[in-house]
């Protein structure tokens, strides 16, 4: 809504956008403190004190440790899949029209708009049906699932702006498919690969309803988050994951982000 | 000699649209050669099959006298200049015109001098480092007939490579490519809609009309002597007269076409004629544009505007000599 | 430019092309392209058309199922039992709750995020609307349970919300608040309110980049227009932005209604014992045992929501999407 005239905001819209802002971010904000107290028994505010002592408590607990390798295999390889199943997607919808189109877009976006429960519930009973034991495949095979979605997302949107008649010219020129693929294509679509590469495993690193019913006994990270939330025992710990979860979510968000914010649609709005 | 391009009885179909229909059509060795017609003619899907783009459902290709049906558009020495210019955004000038040869295997050095080559036959000397989107419309159009001529092809595809841009520039390309190809003798294939480009530049000229070739001659003969009522109405401004007018008029029952310029426009009283009354006069330069309504006919006339000129309203009579009415090959 | 025109007349028209394995198949790929096509949607459909799909299914099934009373294992006769059970009073009760706090959380959504998709949409430019655009994504981005876990935190007995209303000398409020029927409890953090709190909280984010987009694209000129006829900027806004959001709205409130439906973490963490549907899937399918019942409850969101896409796409929301 770009207007001519430059106007300014009335106040009372400013006053709500900022409360709206700092509603979102004041909580993320707490638990920042929060890894730094030295209470460790309850969630008293405001902190009697401040320690970094927990880092290193938490720099030395193995079943963090455990759990965190699971979470960054299973997103790296979900990632994988994801890449590979999106982009191949992708470029059939956007390459040609064919009746099916608008069925592949729903099949791609349902993981993601249906409850995480139904998906999750629907692969463990699936699972069950055919006798398959929980494993890190079976974590896979969900995450990669809802992970297609949004590299699918950024792919489409890149090839099209990656025109046909480029891919055209690029064979005119001499170029067969594979020659067009490696040096039109690919440097084309590169970097909304990437961004969707960084958003897909943020959100396998981050995921946890499906899992809960897909990960039998193994712990990915979130399910540990989960644990402590249910039944709290290492607060402090806790406190210091929590902290260091977000950090780490949001560097793949931030790099997704200037990798994609000159073209048509920035990563990441269509979580 | 061999033609250049040869259609033989080539059609494209999509599903029951015949955008191509039974064409044949022999392109001459480096000939100027320009395909004209309204959009949905056919005429750029008939450029498509000659750059492999599309196939055809039926009918034989040959380039320069062999078989192109079903070789692939990388396999075939054509090139083409697309209407959006499909520059590579990713790729800086120099990049984009050594595309082909790099594809090729041709080595960096001899890649560069050739693209520099090419940017300065396009008039682009130096251009080389920039991104496609540093550059103007008609700059882009350059580089993309650089790009194209870099690989030597013995056939130039251009699709309406003038539409984008302004009229000034326009005119200036036209000449530029004109003497472009006369200067390489490189055989060239356009196509437009604008017959007005059509004829100022091409050897010969085909008018498309769905998805069948209505004529194809000099620009002259396509002017002068239309074949039929589509391509009297879509290439010139002459006026077509249906069979009942020239069975009383010309004496023969056929479709005819008369130019403006040979109408003369005579007072009532001067005695035979076609009676007509003036509708409305428009001023030109040196000569006045009558409309006549005539026998329930639309009809012009061009007349010299230093002369006695009608007022709209008179009632005049129209004379015109019979060899000057053009009997078009279309039945009555 | 005489290295151009030279030896092309002699060069072939027909490239031999360069041969090859890749050059065979490239051939290959360029005179199949609907087996190329087919070869490419292959592995993505079978991925999503056999293991997901077929998964939703075999769910679908099992709620056909009923479980035996007496030996607890499953009956795989084909019944309607099961989906006769989500009729008892207990079941409809969860049912109700859910829906109705989905909605509640979508209204409240669409109000907070709104001044925020406005701002960013009208008044902020270059790097304030980079700025807004990353202070959405991040929040919306980052973890789900450390966010869950945040508000733990500020709605324990010992946190920061009480500090906070300690402080202003306004505890007497929230005691009264909490005193209230339904909304209340003992503390937020077995309230329904915290419960909604919480539930705002985390799908809130997802309302405001649709809205935004819906927005921007109404015309700046079109405010200025209603404006110069003298509407009262309260009209402006009734009459002329609200209408135009709204299928920003309607795209945002797919995501609010849909995620906090199927929601069972939030619910369980924060809240009363009163179960959510989400939790009731879980219970069911898990300590229970009765997987019949619990596909049959994950129904009833599939077809909450199938209702709602169906009325969203009426109203044009998925073009805001």
């Amino acid at each position: 809504m770009p207007s001519d005239r430059t106007q300014r905001a009335p106040i009372g819209l400013k006053i709500a956008a900022a409360a709206g802002l700092l509603f979102l971010h004041l909580p993320i904000l707490i638990i920042f403190v929060y890894a730094f107290t030295t209470e460790e028994k309850s969630y008293v505010w405001p902190p009697p004190g401040f320690t970094t002592q927990w880092f290193a408590v938490t720099w030395n607990r193995p079943d963090v440790w455990e759990a965190l390798t699971l979470s960054v295999q299973v997103a790296a390889i979900s990632t994988v899949i994801a890449l590979i199943l999106g982009t191949l997607c992708a470029a059939a919808i956007s390459g040609t029209s064919f009746f099916g189109r608008e069925t592949i877009s729903l099949l791609v976006i349902l993981p993601i708009a249906l409850p995480g429960i139904i998906t999750g519930i629907a692969l463990r009973s699936a699972f069950s049906l055919a006798e398959i034991p929980f494993s890190f495949w079976t974590i896979v095979l969900g995450h990669a699932t809802f992970c297609v979605v949004v590299v699918y997302n950024n792919a489409v949107a890149r090839f099209r702006r990656t025109s046909g008649s480029m891919i055209e010219a690029s064979m005119d020129l001499g170029a067969d498919a594979f020659q067009t693929f490696r040096h039109v294509i690919l440097p084309n679509i590169g970097t909304a690969l990437v961004a969707g590469g960084m958003l897909a495993f943020a959100l396998s690193f981050d995921e946890v309803i499906v899992t809960t019913f897909t990960a039998g006994q193994q712990q990915t990270l979130p399910i540990w988050m989960l644990e402590e939330l249910v039944r709290p025992r290492q607060r402090p710990v806790t406190n210091v994951v929590a902290m260091v979860v977000v950090i780490v979510t949001f560097l793949p968000i931030l790099a997704a982000y200037y990798l994609t914010r000159d073209g048509d649609q920035i990563a990441g709005s269509g979580k | 000699m061999t033609p250049a391009v040869s259609f033989t009885k080539v059609s494209r179909h999509f599903g029951s649209v015949r955008a191509v229909d039974a064409v044949d059509l022999d392109i001459v060795e480096g000939e100027f050669f320009a395909m004209l017609g309204p959009s949905g003619s056919g005429k750029t899907t008939c450029l498509r099959l000659i750059a492999g783009f599309e196939q055809p459902t039926s009918g034989r290709i040959e380039i320069f006298g062999e078989n192109a049906v079903g070789v692939p558009p990388y396999r075939r020495n054509v090139n083409t200049v697309f209407q959006d210019y499909a520059l590579f955004p990713h790729l800086n000038v120099a990049d984009n015109v050594a595309y082909g040869l790099m594809v090729k295997g041709v080595g960096r050095e001899e890649r560069s001098r050739a693209a520099d080559e090419a940017l300065a036959l396009v008039k682009l000397p130096g251009y080389g480092a920039r991104k496609p989107g540093q550059l103007s419309g008609g700059q882009r159009q350059r580089v993309a007939l650089a790009r194209a001529l870099v690989n030597k092809p013995r056939v130039l595809l251009l699709d309406e490579p003038l539409g984008a841009l302004d009229l000034k520039l326009r005119e200036q390309m036209q000449e530029e490519l004109k003497s472009l190809q006369k200067q390489l003798g490189i055989t060239f294939v356009f196509v437009t809609h604008d017959q007005g480009e059509a004829l100022s530049m091409a050897d010969r000229v085909a008018v498309f009309n769905d998805g069948r070739i209505m004529q194809i001659g000099s620009p002259q003969e396509i002017y002068r002597r239309p074949a039929t009522r589509f391509v009297a109405d879509f290439v010139g401004s002459s006026n077509i007269l249906p069979p009942d007018f020239m069975q009383r008029y010309a004496g023969q029952r056929r479709w005819g076409s008369l130019r403006p310029e040979h109408i003369r426009i005579l007072a009532q009283t001067a005695g035979d004629g076609v009676p007509a009354r003036v509708a409305a006069l428009n001023y030109l330069g040196a000569g006045t544009r009558v409309s006549l309504d005539a026998e329930g006919l639309r009809l012009h006339a061009v007349v010299d505007s230093g002369g006695a000129l009608p007022s709209p309203g008179d009632d005049v009579v129209l004379t015109f000599n019979r060899d000057h009415v053009h009997v078009m090959d279309e039945p009555a | 430019m005489s290295a151009l025109a030279a030896d092309t007349r002699h060069a072939p028209a027909i490239l031999a092309g360069r041969g090859g394995v890749f050059g065979a198949m490239s051939d290959w790929v360029w005179r199949h392209p609907t087996m190329f096509l087919v070869l490419m949607l292959t592995p993505p459909v079978l991925w999503l058309g056999i293991i997901y799909i077929g998964s939703l299914f075999a769910l679908l099934l099992q709620s056909f199922f009923a479980i035996d009373e007496f030996s607890g294992l499953i009956n795989r006769d084909f019944t309607l039992k099961t989906y006769g059970e989500l009729f008892l009073p207990q079941n409809v009760d969860i049912v109700v709750r859910t829906v109705l706090m989905a909605a509640l959380v979508t209204v409240a959504s669409a109000i907070v995020a709104f001044p925020i998709a406005y701002y960013a949409a009208r008044y902020a430019k270059g790097k304030w609307k980079a700025a807004f655009y990353l202070g959405v994504m991040l929040p919306l981005w980052s973890s789900y349970l450390v966010k869950v876990y945040a508000w733990k935190l500020i709605l324990a007995k010992e946190g920061i919300l009480n500090w906070i209303f300690a402080k202003l000398h306004l505890t007497f409020v929230l005691d009264a608040w909490l005193a209230l029927p339904i909304v209340g409890g003992n503390s937020l953090s077995v309230s329904y309110t915290g419960t909604f709190l919480v539930f705002l909280y985390v799908w809130m984010p997802f309302m405001i980049l649709p809205m935004q987009a819906a927005l921007e694209r109404v015309p700046g000129n079109l405010i200025e227009a209603s404006a110069d006829l003298g509407a009262a900027p309260r009209q402006t806004f009734r009459n002329v932005i609200l209408p135009l959001a709204m299928p920003g709205v309607i795209a945002g409130s797919i995501f609010t209604f849909s995620l906090t439906m199927g929601d069972y973490i939030i619910p369980q963490i924060i809240g009363t014992s009163r179960l959510f549907i989400g939790q009731a899937v879980y219970a069911h399918q898990g300590t229970a045992g009765n997987i019949p019942l619990a596909a049959a409850f994950t129904v009833v969101p599939i077809v909450v929501m199938g209702f709602y896409l169906w009325f969203a796409k009426r109203q044009g929301a998925f073009d805001a999407l």
